[in-house]
């Protein structure tokens, strides 16, 4: 019994190596066999007959992949048979862009408003004296005033342009939104290269107030007055404001006025680039993505620049700040200006805001 | 209800530019605009290949996705038109079209282009037919007086066939049975793929 019993295990065993070895030889069979057609195709003969057999589809290749030929009419790409970008565009505009950018756009006023419920207005915490001390010169303010109106007509005319057709045809009609979009085009081209160099005008002379140092990560890193109360130390600028700054530098003036003066033809005219389809599908996409961002932040500025924060629109209407605001936001700057500290009447008419800046 | 396609036989065509000059004579398309173009490939060696390209009336026509005032239509007869007086001349529909079919009269300074112009597959735009509006706007409209289009109505070698495309199709397909070959209907895909 005994004896007999290990005869069947051991035969049983003979099976089951068997079996091991047939599937292991059928999978590996399978991967290796497959991978013999590389020393065919390494054949040079090969490769020649297979250019020789699809002369056309290689012709056809070709032009699908973007090949110009001649052409007796003259115009842009004339001697392009296919596009082969503009499908790519219109997903990229018409997708990401229209959605994820139009509920964006909408949804940043809404959560700064939730903000603005729950943080309230940042106050001017010391007893007000009545002196003020100079934060903004005249020509800053009216360079700041300048680009801060064409921005906003640039962002109307631009949203409008990517938006009319979804939001403002069912409103306007189709003749009507078209005379607004026909004004909102030009108007867009037209102020571009103005607003740019206002832009351009805010990197040269604002540049020395926003160079990052160690001060900014530590106003950064305790929430900069905006969350929480502490009020951590600031020069000129603080953290924050040096954010904006870059952004409006890198994402607005780079991206945003540079790729508009490229559609608008200006870049190639100059010398750089071309005002090929292609071009002009990757400059209109960078110009929206960015402009989107650009006006996310916007709001943000708006915000903390009027009901955000008490005294920071007195310093850009007045040019003046008072001496507690300017001590509470940016404590290094103004020991640079106590010693012009003045009692200053305000030119603003009374009761508007004025006690921002009087008290 | 036809469905209108063109169709250019890259087999017969011989870039004449007949279609081309047809076009433009038959529209008095201004100076600088061309809604169609002949474009040849390897222009000068044996083998070259010529094709006529002009707006090919896509079924869903990225043209008329783009454009930020919405002024394309199709017609019943599958023809894409557009209104000039809700034209912009933004150029949209110049980057987005596949065969580079719009056409602006202008170029100025602050990107200006003036109103697209592009094929109308003789059919003209949404005023009434063959009023001195519609020819001074849009050209002639062949559709309405029961014509096809002059560019393919003119070709030489009937390389370029116009009119509903199913019989396009049994044109061309007679023609691939005889000489034998593969069919290369050229912009076909791109065009009228997504559902014809």
């Amino acid at each position: 019994m005994i004896k007999e019993h290990s005869k069947m295990q051991t035969k049983g065993r003979g099976r089951l190596r068997a079996m091991t070895w047939s599937v292991l030889f059928i999978v590996i069979s399978a991967m290796v066999l497959p991978t013999a057609s590389y020393l065919i195709s390494s054949d040079t003969a090969f490769a020649q007959v297979s250019n020789d057999e699809n002369q056309r589809a290689n012709f056809w290749r070709a032009v699908r992949q973007g090949a110009v030929g001649y052409s007796a009419v003259s115009g842009v790409e004339s001697g392009v048979f296919i596009n082969n970008g503009g499908q790519n565009w219109r997903q990229m505009r018409n997708g990401i862009i229209a959605t994820y950018g139009g509920w964006s756009v909408i949804g940043a006023p809404i959560s700064i408003l939730v903000f603005y419920l729950i943080r309230g207005k940042i106050r001017v915490g010391a007893k007000k004296s009545g002196l003020t001390v100079p934060r903004w010169q005249t020509w800053e303010r009216i360079m700041h005033w300048y680009t801060a109106v064409l921005f906003v007509i640039l962002a109307i005319t631009g949203l409008s342009l990517l938006f009319g057709r979804v939001v403002l045809i069912p409103v306007l009609g189709a003749k009507g939104f078209s005379l607004w979009a026909s004004l909102s085009i030009n108007t867009h081209n037209v102020v571009g290269p103005f607003f740019s160099i206002g832009v351009f005008a805010m990197l040269l002379f604002w540049i020395k107030n926003n160079i990052p140092n160690a001060t900014d990560i530590k106003w950064l890193t305790s929430g900069g007055g905006i969350i929480g109360n502490t009020h951590s130390s600031a020069g000129k600028a603080n953290g924050g404001e040096k954010i904006w700054y870059w952004i409006v530098i890198l994402v607005g003036l780079l991206a945003v006025c540079g790729t508009g003066l490229a559609l608008i033809g200006w870049v190639a005219q100059w010398g750089i680039g071309d005002s090929t389809r292609a071009t002009m599908q990757y400059m209109y996409q960078i110009h929206a993505i960015a402009a989107i961002i650009w006006i996310i932040v916007f709001f943000g500025h708006v915000y903390i620049g009027t009901i955000g924060t008490e005294g920071v629109l007195q310093g850009m209407i007045t040019g003046r700040v008072s001496t507690e605001w300017a001590k509470q936001h940016h404590d290094l700057w103004y020991e640079d200006v106590k010693d012009q500290a003045e009692q200053v009447q305000s030119n603003l008419p009374s009761g508007t805001e004025t006690h921002n800046l009087t008290n | 209800m036809a469905r209108m396609k063109f169709l250019c036989d890259a087999e017969r065509c011989i870039e004449c530019n007949g279609c081309v000059t047809a076009c433009k004579n038959e529209h008095e398309v201004p100076w600088g605009v061309n809604r169609r173009r002949v474009i040849t490939l390897g222009d000068g060696e044996i083998g070259e290949k010529s094709i006529s390209v002009a707006c090919m009336h896509c079924t869903d026509a990225p043209c008329a996705a783009v454009c930020p005032v919405d002024c394309f239509y199709t017609t019943d007869e599958g023809i894409v038109l557009h209104d000039k007086d809700l034209c912009i001349g933004c150029g949209y529909c110049f980057y987005a079209c596949p065969f580079g079919a719009p056409q602006y009269p202008q170029q100025d300074a602050f990107g200006v282009r003036g109103k697209m112009d592009k094929c109308t597959f003789c059919a003209g735009g949404p005023v009434a037919d063959n009023s001195p509006e519609e020819t001074e706007k849009y050209g002639r409209n062949r559709i309405a007086e029961g014509k096809l289009p002059l560019c393919a109505e003119m070709c030489s070698t009937k390389a370029l066939i116009a009119g509903d495309g199913d019989m396009v199709s049994d044109i061309y397909r007679e023609r691939i049975l005889k000489r034998g070959g593969r069919p290369q209907t050229w912009g076909w895909e791109t065009a009228y793929n997504k559902t014809s």
